[in-house]
């Protein structure tokens, strides 16, 4: 959930049952279409993330207003034709701010966790590959930094880092990277044992040929589910961190700065928080179908 | 167990060293000098140096660390260069609402999960597991703060059942206390519901799966008891698990939750500090909450130990 922003995903890990036509009919069909029903959700979850993706890259053609733009005479009015979402206490047009909104949000999740990735991945490659030293420094320093509440730790670094979206990438890439650097280490000691990187050695392959060539394209899979199941958590926490005022700025428009700036509204006009609200859910629901069928089509053994 | 409890707390000490380190370097990590990043531009130059002087940022680096690092083993978390009061009595003071919150919505969270989690094992494949899925989906989507929202409108606004904002220490009046914490702890434990329920059904799933079960059905135990009497016990162990790996949602939670109803608890304290860019105030708290955060950590490593035997062999 939203608090649990290093959380890995909605990743449900059911455990191997026996084989399925040991099970009676009746539930034999309840797991077909529970089979077809998560096939479902991935094109939905894809589905999702495509519109979000056009909305933010489109936003200045398909939003129907200026997001910046006030009007005083016409604030907090319900949603009618002209303003599908309503407008907000200085009568801007709701539905043009969610669709920027998007913009945000998205570069948020994705760029926290891609620079987390490369941190992350680099770090744990290093720890792995290495080992001795190398490895108990960094792995020791990545428990440091999950040793603090990941949306404390997002807080402190905000708050110094100052607002704005650069110190929000920042803390969020700092909160993520002990995750890959563990995930990318665990593969790493796992794929530097196996025989074809012996080969590779015998053969006189220089360690960052071996890292490069045979190591990274190995753990890649685990490295781009976790990867996927990041982005949505990445997503909610900048979200909380713009809530709390920490992180996006106004006026610029951000789902969790719009949810903030509505709340003193929700009596008058609800719509100002439930329309970032609801793209916000939407959004981090479709990631987390995606991230489910990354997981499913990248890692066997999680399928069940 | 001794041996057990003492190797983790050897363990501890270098992350609690580098914690330590990295609170302390919060204050340098300030873009331009953290002084002026504290104050505003027209405070006086002489009270700047005063204050630059008191937190000793005239020294060298290392000098400060280590003075910091000293007066941190004395007890002395330093004070709040706001209202001049020592961290430590700014977090008494506000540690009572977090501490009754978190409780709060931990006993909401398992009265919520282990239901349905149980159920959904249970009755596995069935419209009520797809329901319990649907309730986690939402848990672990539902941004905290939105459900908080959700509350407010439903059963603050709308049907004006519950107060929406202010805290009354329900040891004082219970009832005011507990209406007053009530949807705060809704917000948080739901969403701790989600995951500790997801996590119930997939242990319980595997612990079903097992030879002791079929064992136990062959002679002729009934479902229910085959669940309550060994499935559940054995399926205990990830749901601790959980709950430890939740602490951290539960204390970004809380800060979320005192922030949105207005609860004078310690998660609206670190809030506040950063509003007032408060840096002292801040790294004090940010290092108590992170000490906790191992401390309550280390207490659940223990409890496998206590739960599961084979744990305390390894």
């Amino acid at each position: 959930m939203a608090g649990s922003i290093r959380e890995s995903g909605f990743a449900e890990r059911t455990p191997a049952l026996p084989a399925a036509t040991a099970a009676p009919r009746a539930e034999r069909r309840w797991i077909v279409l529970r089979r077809a029903a998560r096939a479902r959700l991935a094109p939905v979850g894809a589905a999702v993330v495509l519109l979000a993706v056009l909305a933010a890259v489109l936003a200045p053609l398909l939003s129907p207003h200026n997001p910046l733009t006030q009007n005083l005479g016409n604030t907090l009015a319900r949603p009618d034709r002209i303003h599908p979402l309503g407008t907000d206490n200085v009568g801007r047009d709701v539905l043009s701010r969610v669709i920027w909104g998007t913009r945000i949000s998205l570069v948020a999740g994705f760029a926290s966790v891609t620079m987390a990735l490369v941190a992350g991945s680099l770090l744990g490659l290093l720890a792995g590959y290495w080992g001795g030293r190398a490895d108990s420094l960094v792995m020791r320093l990545m428990d440091a930094v999950l040793s603090f509440p990941p949306l404390v730790l997002a807080l402190a670094l905000g708050a110094v880092l100052g607002a704005g979206l650069t110190g929000v990438l920042i803390a969020l890439s700092v909160v993520y990277t002990p995750a890959f650097a563990r995930l990318m280490r665990g593969q790493v000691l796992s794929i530097k044992s196996r025989d074809y990187v012996e080969a590779a050695r015998a053969l006189g392959a220089s360690g960052w040929r071996i890292a490069g060539r045979h190591v990274l394209p190995n753990a890649a899979a685990a490295i781009v589910v976790q990867a996927g199941l990041s982005v949505a958590f990445a997503i909610l926490a900048e979200a909380s961190l713009s809530f709390l005022g920490l992180g996006i700025q106004p006026p610029a428009a951000s789902w969790g700065s719009m949810i903030n700036a509505g709340r003193g509204y929700l009596q008058q006009a609800p719509w100002i928080v439930f329309g970032p609200g609801a793209a916000l859910f939407v959004t981090v629901v479709g990631l987390n179908f995606v991230g489910d069928a990354l997981r499913d089509a990248l890692d066997p053994r999680a399928r069940f | 167990m001794w041996q057990l409890i003492l190797h983790r707390m050897v363990a501890t000490i270098p992350v609690l060293f580098l914690v330590s380190a990295g609170v302390f370097m919060l204050i340098h990590l300030t873009p331009g000098d953290p002084i002026d990043a504290m104050m505003a531009e027209s405070v006086d130059a002489g009270v700047k140096e005063t204050l630059r002087r008191d937190l000793g940022l005239d020294r060298p680096l290392a000098l400060q660390y280590a003075h910091w690092m000293g007066r941190i083993l004395q007890g002395d978390l330093g004070q709040s260069i706001r209202n001049r009061e020592p961290v430590i009595e700014n977090v008494g003071r506000r540690i009572r609402p977090s501490l009754q919150l978190a409780a709060l919505a931990m006993a909401i969270s398992l009265v919520v999960a282990f239901p349905i989690g149980i159920l959904s094992a249970a009755r596995r494949n069935s419209p009520l597991d797809g329901a319990g899925s649907l309730f986690s989906l939402f848990g672990i989507c539902m941004p905290n703060f939105l459900l908080a929202l959700l509350l407010i409108f439903f059963f603050g606004v709308t049907l004006r059942w519950l107060p929406i904002s202010g805290y009354t220490d329900p040891f004082e009046e219970p009832l005011a206390g507990l209406r007053s914490l009530a949807l705060p702890a809704i917000t948080l434990g739901l969403a701790l519901a989600a995951v500790i329920m997801r996590t119930l059904r997939s242990s319980m799933l595997e612990a079903l799966a097992e030879d002791y079960v079929r064992t136990a059905r062959a002679k002729g135990v009934s479902e229910w008891r085959v669940i309550g009497g060994h499935v559940l016990r054995n399926a205990l162990i990830p749901v601790v698990t959980v709950m430890g790996l939740q602490l951290g949602t539960l204390i970004g939670g809380a800060v979320i939750t005192e922030y949105v109803f207005a609860l004078p608890g310690v998660g609206r304290l670190v809030v506040d500090a950063v509003f007032a860019r408060d840096y002292p105030l801040v790294q004090g708290v940010v290092l108590l909450i992170a000490v906790g955060y191992i401390v309550s950590n280390l207490i659940v490593d223990l409890l496998y130990g206590w739960i599961d035997p084979r744990i305390r062999i390894r």
